[in-house]
């Protein structure tokens, strides 16, 4: 086993069984999958994404392409997890995926051998044609074969959060750049948020052999993280990455709670935070880099940094004979490092000609590697010396060092380009790429330990500055200031073989040239050409090696070549975490209405109508189907009463001495001559012309209207009066605000309505109550408002009263309807009522439709300018054969019309060209005994009497119709004025 | 996007809707159709600030006029509509 006796960072008293592919293992606390599973003997992580090769763990950290594993059973499984990341606890079940049968036996690995046929830019070229093959053929296979881990299927059951936190300083990475910039910030007095990927804060200091003041760094860092927790303005975040930046100093992250956890005991698994910060500091480090050269994907070959990271963080051997290959003197260390952790290293493989590493293991300068070979798992290396021979050397780790990137990603988020510096070979942010927001440390491009502490330090103070805070000088600790000389190598020169570049996405040097042969030469189309960049991994192990490459073909600089652009995340977001309280009931709010228990306690049957529960019908017994229920409440509002719940309708309170005016101006018609104690029908505009929403208006006093609107548009209209109001008329003496919660109103229809308001308020007889009338009532000592109007062209009431009146008066005014042989309806009565007479809903408001379209001309004032009144008038909108609405009902021997249907003329084809227009709205009236339905049709005012049909393609039905006047019953008005 | 509400202080974009150019506030007095086409439909496309119209509608129902950086969405100014109508009379 390759555990190394002391050391590390792991709690060896305790062991925490888990299973790697049903093998089972120990791991220590502090382990990670990764690391448990290097101590135990295992190499063998995973398989690449297209040609299934064999592939080990090659970082130590979030950044990690191959080691996905799928972890968890059941519904809880969750695919791609980087085992460099995930801590494991007790129990833990891991899997590794995209193989079959197995990880060591993977039939699927003979896409390896097909490579030379699923080259860069295969799927374009192959896949072509024949075009129903995709589907059919090629799709499946693809997708069987090439793919990462498997989704679950089930449903999520774990809980996510959202939430909001809003700093002074908002502190990216706890290194020691980091450390040093909350420290100091916070001592500043400053609000301040030090978020960290990991599980133990420190960053590089838990990786490393080195002293900080005198003392190991990761003590030092251990130390500094409980003086920032014993500050009450400071709030250190593990397990928290900041995954993007966004416009106004709002960045986006995820805390993953309880996924290191065997029992979550009711803890959210992850929330994601929105944190709003004044200013921010990134030191989130940087990613090492590795080199390419032929089979450089071999189980063993890791990157130099995290050998390192396992040896003293982990007290993990990453082998027992270690070769390192570097192009930079931060190898050397790893070499140094294990030598006296008592690793045998069997080379020291440096690019460069003018260095003499003193280490005390056989060392090669100006050379390179230039094949591996060994089976699942790599056992020797191919050097290639400075006088071109090449040589043998047993391994079973490589350790590869190809320079250091900054990890700068979320500076790229707001479109920033980072700058290249040549001294390091390295792309460093761009200053200013995003607002308030500083680089320091690796991040920025300054190795050195010190240089790290003190530019944290400095960028902390220089926010403390602007935040008028107070200034703090602390002491800058004592710690190695050694940069680290880099030669730029990205991949060894003229050798035979694959040398990988991007290991998530199976993409070569040889790819690179092949797309650059056939002009793929812009990065952004080179990324697309070879998918290079768009695993999991986003590029941070590749990118920077494919420019390099490119670079080399096309003759320019890296600069000039370019770099691809970083798009949030920083890294993957579960979906869950994104939707935390999104799932499920917490999609959108739901309205209930007061009457809502009673309704379905009656056993109505619900509809949402946009936000709203409504009862959609109320079954009596013995019915079975719908349409007998809503039958029989149809014909009981026509023959006796109904009651039915309105008070989705919304309600506006207008109140001011200039509200009849403001009514004048929004509305088509007058309000300002509406009499105290009546109410209106009004139509609304959009400025284009178009008809907004339609509703009555009630005047209750001199200065006071109640106004309703459709269900739909009740806040699309408040929001347009308050435009109106604010933006247009600042001057007029109006205020209004939405009552729509404050009052249940209830809608008493039928001939038998007054016989029944009778008995519960007394005389709302002609007289007192007229058509259109309104005013103030006493029901039970409740003050009520009384609106004489109808929606189902009966004599009918509407009455308000505060809305927690609402459900006794509902249950009153049934055990009343009831006794004269009426009863509760629901919508689809409501809606049957409403299209026997031709009333609007916005499937017919659709917002295309004018008021002429309408039929209802004789609204629009000519004695007063309102919204929409001029643009109404334009040429286009008074073309005589415009779509105008009509009624339509069935005159051949099909009796069903289908709402949507397209309108053709008789011996028309029913295609577009042909097309007449569409039926809004359909029912089966029972007053009429029939369907009906209400439709657009081209010059359809002109055209009463005449046949049309309505075609529905898609359900087979096609309806001779004679085209109708819109108000099918009553078209007088008579009953309602009865 | 961050807006500050002259009532209720910063808050996030998502707590605002948003309408359009500011140009909304400039409604022709009269019946020139001419007039209306241009207030009704032509709009500029600037890059970099444009004058628009927010609504903070899960606050305190202000329309707010507010001068943002649609290139950069640096929120450069916000005031009262009302007050920026009643400034221009
Ligand atoms: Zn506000």
């Amino acid at each position: 086993m390759n555990r190394i006796p002391t050391g590390g960072l792991i709690d060896r008293d305790i062991s925490i069984p888990f299973t790697f592919d049903g093998q089972k293992y120990t791991a220590h606390p502090g382990d990670t999958l990764a690391s448990a599973l290097l101590a135990n003997g295992v190499r063998l992580m995973g398989r690449s994404f297209k040609y299934h090769r064999p592939r080990g763990v090659l970082t130590a950290g979030s950044e990690e392409p191959n080691a996905l594993m799928e972890i968890g059973e059941g519904a809880d499984r969750t695919p791609n997890t980087r085992a460099t990341t995930c801590e494991v606890y007790h129990g833990m079940v891991a899997q590794s995926q995209n193989r079959f049968p197995s990880l060591k036996v993977d039939m699927l690995a003979v896409n390896d051998l097909l490579s030379p046929f699923l080259g860069a830019g295969f799927y374009y070229k192959t896949f072509m044609w024949p075009k129903k093959f995709w589907e059919a053929v090629y799709e499946p296979i693809i997708r069987r074969a090439a793919g990462l881990g498997r989704l679950s299927g089930q449903a999520d059951k774990a809980v996510y959060e959202k939430a909001w936190a809003y700093c002074d300083v908002l502190v990216i990475g706890g290194g020691p750049a980091g450390l040093m910039a909350a420290f100091t910030a916070g001592k500043g007095g400053a609000k301040v948020i030090l978020a960290d990927e990991d599980f133990i804060i420190g960053g590089r200091l838990n990786s490393e052999k080195t002293e900080v003041d005198g003392k190991p760094s990761h003590r030092w860092a251990a130390e500094m993280a409980a003086k920032l927790r014993e500050m009450p303005n400071v709030r250190v975040m593990i397990r928290t990455t900041v995954t993007g930046a966004y416009d106004g100093g709002t960045y986006g992250a995820v805390e993953r709670v309880a996924d290191h956890l065997a029992d979550a005991k009711g803890a959210p698994r992850q929330i994601f935070w929105r944190i709003v910060a004044k200013h921010t500091i990134l030191a989130a480090g940087a990613t090492e880099r590795p080199i390419a050269f032929p089979d450089n994907d071999r189980p063993g070959i890791m990157l130099a940094g995290a050998v390192r990271t396992y040896a003293h963080r982990y007290g993990v051997a990453a082998g027992q004979r270690v070769a390192v290959f570097t192009n930079n003197d931060d190898g050397w260390r790893t070499a140094q490092d294990l030598l006296a952790l008592g690793v045998t290293v069997t080379a020291l493989i440096d690019t460069r000609t003018d260095v003499s590493p003193d280490i005390d293991c056989p060392v090669f300068t100006g050379a390179a590697v230039v094949g591996t070979s060994g089976r699942l798992g790599i056992e020797r290396l191919s050097v290639r010396t400075s006088d071109g021979a090449v040589q043998q050397i047993n391994a079973d780790c490589l350790a590869v060092s190809g320079g250091w990137n900054p990890a700068l990603h979320l500076t790229g988020h707001m479109g920033g380009k980072p700058t290249w510096r040549e001294d390091i070979a390295a792309f460093v942010p761009t200053p200013n790429s995003i607002p308030n927001l500083i680089a320091v440390g690796a991040a920025n491009g300054n190795f050195s330990t010190l240089g790290a502490l003190k530019e944290g330090m400095a960028a902390a103070k220089a926010a403390l500055k602007d935040l008028r805070l107070k200034q703090v000088r602390p002491h800058v600790p004592v710690a190695d200031d050694a940069q680290g000389a880099v030669a730029a190598y990205w991949h060894v020169p003229d050798v035979k073989g694959r040398s990988w570049l991007d290991f998530q996405n199976d993409v070569t040097v040889k790819d690179i040239e092949l797309a650059h042969r056939e002009n793929f030469r812009s990065v952004e189309h080179m990324k697309r050409y070879t998918t290079l960049g768009m695993a999991t991994d986003q590029g941070k192990m590749s990118n920077m090696g494919a420019l390099a490459v490119m670079a080399e073909l096309t003759g320019q600089s890296i600069p000039e070549t370019g770099t691809t652009i970083f798009r949030p995340p920083y890294t993957p977001v579960q979906m869950g975490a994104l939707g935390a309280g999104g799932a499920g009931k917490g999609f959108a709010p739901e309205r209930f209405t007061t009457t809502h228990d009673w309704a379905v306690a009656r056993g109505a049957v619900m509809i949402e109508v946009g936000l709203w529960h409504r009862a959609s019908w109320f079954p009596a017994a013995g019915e079975t189907h719908w349409r007998q229920s809503c039958d029989r409440e149809v014909k009981m509002v026509r023959e006796a009463v109904g009651i039915c719940d309105v008070s989705t309708l919304g309600k506006i309170d207008i109140q001011g001495p200039d509200a009849g005016v403001f009514l004048d101006r929004v509305y088509t018609n007058m309000f300002s001559t509406l009499k105290v104690g009546k109410v209106r029908y009004g139509l609304m505009l959009r400025e284009d012309g178009m008809v907004l929403d339609d509703g009555t208006t009630a005047r209750l006093g001199e200065n006071h209207f109640v106004m309703t609107t459709t269900t739909g548009a009740a806040g699309p209209v408040m929001s347009h009066l308050e435009f109106c109001a604010q933006c247009l008329w600042p001057e007029l003496d109006v205020k209004m605000i939405s009552v729509t919660e404050q009052w249940a109103q209830i809608a008493v229809a039928g001939p038998k309505s007054r016989d029944l308001l009778a008995g519960l308020i007394g005389d709302v007889s002609n007289a007192s109550f007229p058509f259109m009338g309104c005013g103030n009532v006493s029901i039970g000592g409740v003050n009520a408002r009384l609106f004489r109007i109808s929606f189902s062209g009966e004599l009918a009431y509407e009455i308000a009263v505060p809305a927690g009146y609402g459900a006794a008066l509902m249950v009153e005014l049934v055990k009343r309807a009831e006794a004269l042989g009426g009863g509760a309806y629901g919508m689809e009565a409501l809606n049957v009522l409403r299209i026997e007479k031709g009333f609007l809903t916005h499937a017919e408001m659709d917002g295309r439709a004018t008021v002429a379209d309408l039929g209802m001309s004789g609204m629009m004032s000519t004695k007063k300018d309102f919204i929409g009144k001029v643009s109404s008038q334009r040429e286009g909108l008074l073309d005589p054969m415009r779509e105008q609405l009509v009624g339509i009902r069935p005159v051949g021997p099909v009796r069903q019309i289908l709402g949507g249907s397209i309108m053709v003329d008789v011996d028309a084809e029913p295609i577009r060209e042909n097309m007449q227009g569409h039926v809004t709205s359909v029912c089966y009236s029972p007053t009429l005994d029939g369907m009906i339905g209400l439709a657009f049709v081209k010059g359809g005012h002109g055209r009463i009497g005449q046949t049309i049909r309505a075609v529905d393609l898609l359900r087979n039905l096609d309806t001779l119709c004679e085209i109708v006047s819109p108000q099918f019953h009553d078209p007088e008005g008579e009953k309602a004025r009865g | 996007m961050r807006i500050h509400c002259p009532h209720c202080g910063e808050r996030d974009h998502r707590e605002f809707e948003y309408l359009g150019s500011a140009k909304l506030l400039e409604r022709p007095e009269g019946g020139d159709a001419a007039a209306f086409h241009d207030y009704v439909f032509q709009r500029k496309n600037p890059t970099g600030e444009n004058a628009e119209l927010w609504q903070h509608v899960m606050g305190c129902s202000a329309w707010l006029h507010v001068v943002r950086n649609v290139t950069t969405h640096e929120i450069i100014a916000v005031k009262l509509a009302r007050d920026v109508k009643e400034a221009a009379r």
